[in-house]
């Protein structure tokens, strides 16, 4: 097969729906634009949430450390135990565009992922996972010395 | 040579996963030291990832992945000699795609 087919197969309707052929099943499942480039954090988690009520949930562990050198690197796990989890966001309330990643996870996988992302200044993290047909977050605040956005 | 290396580690049922991608992961407010100019954005939108033609992960990422993207993950139902694969797409539509033996 022909490397180009197999990456066309892999990344599937993802490549289809960012042409704009196919509208994603679920929000929170594709390319968001309008999340994406919310540049509030009510307004990106409205367009990845639409008409959820977000509860505050301590089982989901957000690890990361409370003060931050640099932040062009902070390295951030998220754990959580709730059970059938569809998908983890993480958003930083202070960054231009607060929506940072989202995780769509399969049955089989864990609801752990771990990734490095930019700080623009000090923020409150929010970590929202999909569970089943709710919606669950948890918070903490983290001090940047220095912003990492540019 | 491929941008990503991806490494797994099979242990007691679980799959964990760790990958680097090498990517500039321009946020499109840089100012180029040199040339004093914006340098555009470009960034990773989409990373898959496949265990023996499965999607067990799919990311959708923004500007604020940091360079050179680290991540971490684990799945179950995997055997050692399965396959796993991983590509990704950014936004000037480059990609690149890379498939490891999970041991």
């Amino acid at each position: 097969m022909l490397r180009r087919d197999l990456v066309k197969l892999l990344l599937g309707s993802g490549a289809v729906a960012i042409s704009g052929l196919l509208k994603p099943v679920k929000a929170w499942a594709i390319w968001n634009d309008a999340a994406f480039g919310a540049q509030n954090q009510e307004a990106a988690l409205d367009a990845y949430y639409p008409g959820a009520t977000i509860k505050a949930s301590d089982r989901i562990s957000i690890g990361v450390r409370q003060e931050i050198e640099n932040g062009a690197v902070v390295p951030i796990k998220i754990n959580s135990d709730l059970p059938d989890i569809k998908s983890i966001a993480i958003f930083v309330e202070k960054n231009p565009n607060p929506l940072i990643a989202n995780f769509d996870l399969s049955p089989r996988t864990s609801g752990f992922v771990s990734t490095r992302m930019k700080m623009d200044q000090s923020s409150e993290i929010m970590v929202v996972v999909v569970s089943g047909d709710q919606v669950y977050s948890n918070k903490t605040y983290v001090t940047v010395h220095e912003g990492g956005c540019a | 040579m491929s941008t990503i290396r991806v490494r797994t580690r099979l242990k007691e049922g679980v799959t964990t996963v760790r990958a680097i991608i090498r990517h500039p992961m321009e946020t499109g407010f840089r100012v180029d030291q040199e040339t004093q100019e914006v340098v555009p954005a470009h960034y990773i939108k989409l990373v898959t990832v496949k265990h023996n033609g499965e999607t067990v992960l799919s990311c959708d990422w923004s500007r604020a992945v940091s360079k050179n993207p680290y991540l971490s993950f684990e799945f179950t139902g995997a055997i050692a000699g399965d396959k796993l694969e991983l590509a990704w797409l950014d936004t000037e539509g480059e990609t690149d795609y890379a498939e490891t033996i999970i041991e």
